[in-house]
């Protein structure tokens, strides 16, 4: 994954509510078998609007995005998350987000940044005309016009963003404690630790 | 650690916890792990990119759901009949490789035990009480309702279980959703969790693991409550559970995944102990009164947007929150609705009964209860019925609800998600609405355009008859 530690430019003021993973991309697009591609479909239905946002002259290819409370919210689709890389967004910006898509975003070196409402608001405001900052080292999104409002993120994830450091092979380093568990486990819990039996039919 | 009162959800947490970071964070333990064909082909393809392996491929069962047609899937001859489309075609076969490949058991499109991997689970006894579940699929929560953690993952997570059998998670607040009182007649489970939902709203549950308690819930069959935990989500919540007990153990008992002998009866004994202590407390709790929840339907675009069948569609100004206001206008706009409307003077064009929420045996008796000896209204274009599972429509076909469904118009369907999200074929037509016992009403979700009243097996099946949605109790 690639290191993020800023993202800097013109941010989508999109601000709807409740953005469900449906409307981030809809159930067609999963289909594929890759990561790749899927910017095509992402906002599928409110692109078809010509006068959309995100096909806008000023506003195509922004790395923010800027939307209401709940974002991401519905199934778990990471491909929402796959599809606003494609189209070149790599920081959200909102009051709140379900709790899987930050996982996948995270998950995919997309920053989601948690901020109160009136500060997305003066965002949504600023957005419109100019450019605006996300610094991830000191937590912070500024504007041109001297707005500065902090934000909290899990250390870790901090820590996997600003260096861009693969999860999977973090937690295979942990090996030792994980086989240390399955042996605990196959005695304390041994219906837990392997499976009954072979699949069929309930015979109760 | 011992003193301490502890919930249900903090119980299995505390058992699971392989490593505690400083900053809280844990490496937790996935007892079982489902995989289907939509969220896993990247998750595949990204460990064979890096050399990696399946670490507890014992713990992991394959089963394909969302794409596969459900119509038939063989000819007279027993040869597979080629899927249409060429992408749900590629994502199944990808399945098909990759399953055996890294040596996880798959459940085939043609075997008798195929089906919704949340129907699958439980009815295999893959799914048990006190087991962290997980699966690249939102609607995980469903396995709640046996009393396991159980919560959805996106791809990455998926891959990091394949590889680690683990997750990185911070434990998440608690909430107590407690029902309390009985259900009047004809209100089921769904109407229990669309009632919660539009109590909780769509974000209520975020940041949280609910544990739905009171005696409406433990009252519900073992399906029953697998119909609430799984529509948690719904509520933005990432995990729903209910206690498990005697009727939760006698469904468990005998099922093929599920311990036997001695083994079982250590394993009751700690799904015993798993039930939220005396004093233990909840971040935040909720309490409904049963006696207030009557069938429900959905009017709008989301979970939240919840009336009962007695009610009316909402006005944009019903609404305190402006933001709100301007989605129900937008909701509105979509669904073809008027402020004022009568829910039962709305007119529908099909009726969708199946879905990880609502195909199990018990949902298709509820709702062949309600179509014996009538047929759809003619303005109904389509009717079906899509089994949970290929156990499950053997036994309807077994009490004959085949034969019921099939009089009152309906068709009778292979298993799979089917029309809850359309991936497959089937689909509801742009404009037409659909009475569906699915989960989900978000814009575009059963087909573009595609309108949806989320509702249950019960009222899916009065509304058919009338044509319009009904109320199930005025049918008698």
């Amino acid at each position: 994954m690639e290191p993020l530690r800023e993202v800097g430019g013109r941010a989508i003021p999109f601000g709807a509510k409740n953005v469900d993973t449906d409307v981030i991309i809809p159930a067609r697009w999963l289909k594929t078998i890759t990561r790749d591609g899927l910017g095509r479909g992402a906002f599928e239905t409110l692109r078809s609007d010509p006068d959309n946002l995100f096909d806008s002259a000023e506003f195509k290819g922004s790395p923010i995005l800027i939307a209401g409370d709940n974002f991401g919210c519905g199934s778990s689709r990471e491909h929402a998350a796959w599809a606003l890389l494609d189209l070149g967004i790599t920081a959200v910006i909102a009051p709140s987000f379900s709790d899987i898509f930050s996982g996948n975003a995270f998950k995919n070196g997309i920053l989601t940044v948690v901020l109160p409402q009136e500060a997305v608001d003066r965002l949504m405001e600023v957005a419109k005309t100019d450019p605006i900052t996300i610094d991830l080292e000191h937590q912070s999104v500024t504007t041109p016009f001297q707005d500065r409002f902090t934000f909290e993120i899990d250390p870790f994830r901090k820590h996997c963003l600003l260096e861009g450091l693969d999860e999977v092979g973090l937690t295979l380093a942990r090996d030792v404690a994980i086989a240390r568990y399955e042996n605990d486990a196959a005695t304390a819990l041994p219906w837990l630790a392997r499976t009954g039996q072979s699949l069929g039919e309930h015979t109760a | 650690m011992a003193s301490k009162p502890r919930t249900l959800y903090e119980k299995i947490w505390d058992a699971h916890v392989v490593e505690r970071r400083d900053d809280g964070t844990c490496l937790i333990y996935v007892d079982r792990h489902l995989v289907h064909e939509v969220t896993s082909p990247q998750a595949f393809e990204a460990l064979r990119a890096s050399g990696r392996t399946v670490r507890r491929p014992d713990l992991t069962l394959a089963v394909p759901d969302h794409n596969l047609p459900t119509t038939a899937r063989r000819d007279a001859a027993g040869r597979p009949i080629p899927i249409a489309d060429v992408e749900s075609a590629q994502q199944l076969a990808a399945l098909e490789r990759n399953a055996p490949e890294f040596g996880i058991r798959l459940i085939g499109d043609a075997d008798v035990e195929q089906g919704i991997v949340h129907v699958v689970g439980p009815e295999q006894g893959f799914s048990l009480p006190g087991a962290t579940i997980v699966c690249g699929d939102s609607h995980t929560a469903c396995h709640g309702g046996l009393g396991a953690l159980a919560f959805g993952i996106g791809t990455s997570e998926v891959e990091h279980v394949l590889a680690t059998q683990t997750l990185l998670l911070k434990q998440s607040k608690t909430m107590e959703v407690r029902v309390e009182g009985v259900l009047g007649a004809g209100v089921t489970a769904k109407d229990v969790v669309l009632h919660i939902g539009g109590v909780l709203r769509a974000a209520g549950g975020t940041g949280y693991v609910i544990e739905y308690t009171g005696s409406a819930i433990r009252d519900l069959s073992v399906e029953g409550r697998l119909t609430v935990s799984n529509m948690a989500i719904e509520h933005g919540a990432r995990a729903g559970l209910i206690a498990p007990d005697d009727k939760t153990f006698a469904y468990v008992k005998g099922r093929p995944y599920a311990p036997k002998g001695a083994e079982w009866d250590a394993a009751v004994t700690w799904w015993r102990s798993l039930s939220t202590d005396p004093g233990a407390t909840y971040d935040k709790v909720v309490v409904i009164n049963a006696a207030d929840i009557v069938p429900s339907v959905t009017w709008g675009t989301s979970p939240e947007d919840v009336v009962p069948i007695t009610g009316s569609v909402p006005a944009p100004e019903d609404f305190a929150d402006p933001s709100k206001q301007d989605a129900a206008r937008k909701s509105l706009d979509y669904m073809g609705l008027t402020p004022g409307q009568k829910l039962t003077e709305v007119e529908i064009q099909n009726v969708f009964i199946g879905s990880c929420t609502n195909s199990r045996i018990e949902d298709l008796r509820a709702a062949a209860k309600v179509l014996k000896n009538r047929t759809k209204a003619a303005n109904v274009r389509w009717a079906v019925v899509v089994p949970g599972s290929g156990l499950v429509k053997r036994q309807a076909e077994a009490e004959g609800l085949d034969k019921i469904f099939l009089a009152a118009g309906f068709e009778w369907r292979e298993p799979g998600c089917s029309a809850c999200l359309g991936m497959n074929p089937d689909k509801v037509p742009p404009g037409e609405r659909c009475a569906s016992t699915s989960n989900r009403n978000f814009v575009g979700r059963q087909g573009p355009g595609s309108r949806t009243h989320l509702v249950s097996p019960a009222t899916a099946a009065a509304s058919a008859v009338a044509g319009k949605l009904a109320d199930v109790r005025e049918l008698g």
